[in-house]
C-alpha cells in the first residue's frame, strides 16, 4: 500500500466540494421550509450549460455563471409548481430530476470541449508553502474555496441578518409568518432559486473540475448524496463541511483503494459512498427540521 | 388579479377531468420540445401515441405496449398504499433489481432442472421476498432509528445497480458464454421462462399478476379496513393515531407490499422480456412507476390506465427514435412534462381561481 495521504486529502477536498455546494443550497431552501428533492436533476443541468458555456466561451469562470443560471432557471419550474399552483414538494421534485435528466441529455448532445479548458489552481503565496497543510488546504482552484466562503455566508445570513431571521421564521411556522405580513412565497422563491444556482455550480464543478467532461448522467446520485448531508448536519451549515468532507473521503478513499488494486472487487468498493451515507444518516440522530418543511402554504387558511 | 380560492369540497368533475388536461397539456408542450428539435411536432406525436395503437404495424407494437405497462403497473400500486399514507419509497427500482436477482439467482442454481409447477412459483416467491427485504431495510432503519426512508430506499438503489453488474461478471454468469458479461438467458430454460400466456398478445404472467394487484388495491381500498387506514393516516396522522391505527406497523406493510410487488415485477421482466441478469438490466421502471402511480392519482383504475399511456409513450418513443430519429433523452424529458402538468392541474380539484382581489377579512 503506498496511497499519499496528503494527495489523498488534496483530492478528497476536490471531490467534496460539488456535494458541498449543492448541499449548502438545498439548507437554505430547507430552512425556509420547502424540501426540494430535484437537487440531482438541477445538478446536471448545470453541469452540461456550465460545460457548454465554458467551453464555447473559452472562460471556465463564464461557465460557472451559465451553470448558476440554468440551475436557477430549472428551480424556477419547482418553485411556481410547489409555491403556486401549490403540488407536492415530494412529487414535483422528483419530477424535476427526472425532467433535468433527460433535458441535460438532450442540451449535451454533440456538447463538445477543448482540453486545454482547465480551472487554475491558485497558489496563495506563503500558505501554499508550508510542508503537508499546503498542499492539502492552499493549492487548489478558486471553486473550492468559494464553496467554503458561502457555506460561511449563509451561516452569518441565517444568524446574524434580519432577513436570514425572516427566512427561518417562514421555515419554522409560515402561518405565523404570514400574520406578520412577511410575504411567505416570495421568501420562499428566492430560497428555491438560490438552491438552484448552487446546485447549478456544483454541477459544473464536476464537469469542469472534477471529471472534467461531459457524461451523461455524469452527477451519479451526488445530488441525493447533497440531500442526505444536509439530514446529516441538523440544518446546520458548518456541520456541512463534516459531512461533505466525510463522503468525499469515502469516495477518494475508495477510488484509491480500487487503484491499488485490493483483493475487494471493484464493484463493492463503488457502493461504499451509497452505504457510508445510509450508515451516517442512522448513526446521527437528525436534529429538528424545520416545522414547516414540505408543507404547502397557501394564504386563505 | 387571478387568485386560488379553496374549494369547500373537492371537485369531483375536476379529479376526473385533470388527468385529461394534464395530458393535453402535456402534448402541446411536447410538440414545442420536439419543434424546437427540429422534427414536426404532429409527426412526433403521432408516431408516438397514434400509430403504436392504430397504425400499419400496430399488430407489432401491442404486445410491445402489454410488456412495458405490466412492470410499471405492478410497481405502481404497490408504490400507491405507501404514497396514500405520506410514506415515500422512492427505491422501488433497487427492490425491483433485488427481486429480479433472486428469483432468477433461483432458477439459475437449480439449472437445468426441469420441472416447471415447482420451480416457477419458487421463483415467483423469491422475487418477491428479495424486493420485499430490499424495503425492509429503510422500513426497520426508519421504525427504529428514524431515518428518512426517501433517502435510504435511494440509496439502496445505487447499491442494487451495483449488485446486479457485480452478479452479471461474477456469481450468475453464464458458464457457457464464452466470458461475456450476462447470464443464462432465461427464455430459453423452458421450466423457468415467463413467456406470453395467449402467444402474440404480450400478455404474460407479470401482466396477469397487474391486473390481478389492481382488483385487489381497488377492493382493498374501497371496501377494507386497510385501505381506510392507509387513506386515514395519510389525510391526518394525529387521527389515525387516535383510531388505533399503528403507525409503525403501517411503515412496515406499506414499505414491505410495495417492496414485494417491486420485486415480482423484477422477476417477471428477468424471466421474460428482458431474460438475462445483465448490467443493463436496470431499465428505472421503479422511477417512471412513481409517476404513473401520481398520474393514476394513487387510485388503482387510474394507474392502469396511467400505465398503458406511460408505456405508450415508451413505445412510441422507440418508434420515434427510429424513424424520425429522435433522440430518447427527449422521452424522458417528455415523461418528467407529464409529471409536472398533472401535478400542476391538480390545483384545479382542490381550488378554484377567481379574478379580482381578496377582500381583507
Amino acid at each position: 500500500m503506498d496511497i499519499n495521504p496528503i494527495l489523498l486529502l488534496a483530492a478528497l477536498m476536490v471531490a467534496s466540494t460539488p456535494i458541498l455546494l449543492a448541499a449548502i443550497g438545498e439548507l437554505v431552501v430547507e430552512r425556509s421550509g420547502v424540501l426540494n428533492l430535484g437537487v440531482e436533476g438541477m445538478m446536471i443541468v448545470g453541469a452540461v450549460c456550465g460545460y457548454i458555456a465554458g467551453h464555447s466561451s473559452g472562460n471556465p469562470y463564464l461557465g460557472f455563471v451559465g451553470a448558476a443560471a440554468a440551475g436557477a432557471a430549472l428551480s424556477l419550474i419547482f418553485a411556481v409548481l410547489t409555491q403556486f399552483l401549490l403540488t407536492n414538494q415530494v412529487a414535483t421534485g422528483l419530477g424535476l430530476t427526472m425532467f433535468g435528466l433527460g433535458l441535460s441529455s438532450l442540451i449535451g448532445q454533440g456538447a463538445k470541449g477543448s482540453p486545454d479548458l482547465t480551472v487554475s489552481k491558485l497558489h496563495i503565496p506563503l500558505l501554499a508553502d508550508i510542508p503537508v497543510v499546503g498542499p492539502i488546504l492552499f493549492q487548489h482552484d478558486v471553486m473550492v474555496y468559494l464553496s467554503v466562503a458561502i457555506v460561511a455566508g449563509v451561516w452569518a445570513f441565517l444568524k446574524y441578518s434580519r432577513a436570514g431571521l425572516i427566512l427561518r421564521a417562514v421555515g419554522e411556522n409560515h402561518d405565523a409568518a404570514h400574520a406578520l405580513g412577511y410575504n411567505v412565497r416570495a421568501v420562499r422563491v428566492l430560497a428555491i432559486m438560490f438552491g438552484g444556482a448552487c446546485a447549478g455550480l456544483a454541477g459544473a464543478y464536476i464537469s469542469l473540475v472534477r471529471v472534467p467532461q461531459w457524461i451523461d448522467g455524469i452527477t451519479a446520485g451526488a445530488g441525493w448524496i447533497a440531500l442526505a448531508i444536509v439530514v446529516f448536519a441538523s440544518w446546520k451549515p458548518w456541520r456541512l463541511i463534516a459531512g461533505a468532507y466525510l463522503f468525499g473521503g469515502v469516495t477518494v478513499l475508495q477510488l484509491n483503494l480500487q487503484a491499488e488494486g485490493l483483493k475487494i472487487p471493484v464493484e463493492y468498493l463503488s457502493m461504499a459512498p451509497y452505504l457510508a451515507t445510509i450508515v451516517v444518516l442512522v448513526m446521527i440522530r437528525a436534529g429538528r427540521a424545520p416545522a414547516s418543511l414540505g408543507k404547502s402554504f397557501h394564504p386563505s387558511t | 388579479m387571478l387568485r386560488l380560492e379553496k374549494r369547500p369540497q373537492p371537485s369531483k368533475n375536476w379529479s376526473y377531468g385533470a388527468p385529461l388536461l394534464a395530458v393535453v397539456l402535456t402534448i402541446i408542450l411536447g410538440m414545442g420540445l420536439f419543434a424546437i428539435l427540429g422534427k414536426d411536432p404532429v409527426i412526433a406525436i403521432k408516431t408516438i401515441f397514434w400509430d403504436p395503437v392504430f397504425g400499419q404495424f400496430a399488430h407489432f407494437y401491442r404486445p410491445e405496449v402489454v410488456k412495458k405497462a405490466a412492470p410499471l403497473v405492478l410497481i405502481a400500486v404497490g408504490l400507491s398504499f405507501g404514497f396514500r399514507a405520506g410514506i415515500w419509497n422512492i427505491g422501488a427500482e433497487g427492490q425491483y433489481i433485488i427481486g429480479a436477482i433472486c428469483g432468477a439467482g433461483v432458477a439459475l442454481a437449480v439449472y437445468p432442472y426441469d420441472t416447471r409447477w415447482v420451480l416457477f412459483p419458487l421463483m415467483i416467491v423469491a422475487g418477491a421476498l428479495g424486493g420485499f427485504l430490499w424495503a425492509m431495510i429503510p422500513a426497520l432503519l426508519r421504525v427504529f432509528f428514524k431515518t428518512n426512508e426517501i433517502l435510504v430506499s435511494l440509496m439502496l438503489v445505487y447499491v442494487a445497480e451495483v449488485l446486479i453488474k457485480a452478479f452479471s461478471i461474477g456469481l450468475l454468469r453464464n458458464p457457457e458464454g464464452y466470458g461475456m458479461p450476462g447470464s443464462r438467458n432465461l427464455r430459453q430454460y423452458p421450466a423457468a421462462a415467463n413467456l406470453d400466456l395467449i402467444s402474440g398478445t404480450g400478455f404474460h404472467w407479470g401482466a396477469l399478476t397487474a391486473v390481478f394487484a389492481v382488483v385487489v388495491a381497488y377492493v382493498m381500498f374501497t371496501r377494507h379496513q386497510f385501505g381506510f387506514n392507509v387513506r386515514l393516516a395519510g389525510q391526518s396522522p394525529r387521527a389515525a393515531g387516535f383510531a388505533g391505527v399503528n403507525a409503525n406497523k403501517l411503515i412496515i406493510v406499506c414499505l414491505g407490499l410495495s417492496g414485494a410487488m417491486a420485486g415480482l415485477a423484477g422477476l417477471f421482466e428477468v424471466a421474460g422480456p428482458s431474460g438475462q441478469i445483465l448490467g443493463s438490466f436496470p431499465s428505472y421502471y421503479g422511477f417512471t412507476a412513481i409517476i404513473v402511480a401520481f398520474l393514476g392519482r394513487l387510485n388503482p383504475i387510474g394507474i392502469l390506465l396511467a400505465g398503458l399511456l406511460m408505456a405508450l409513450t415508451y413505445i412510441g418513443g422507440q418508434a420515434a427514435e427510429a424513424q424520425l430519429n429522435l433522440p430518447s433523452a427527449a422521452i424522458l424529458t417528455f415523461q418528467g412534462m407529464l409529471l409536472f402538468c398533472l401535478l400542476a392541474v391538480d390545483v384545479l380539484t382542490n381550488y378554484r381561481f377567481k379574478i379580482g382581489k381578496a377582500e381583507v377579512r
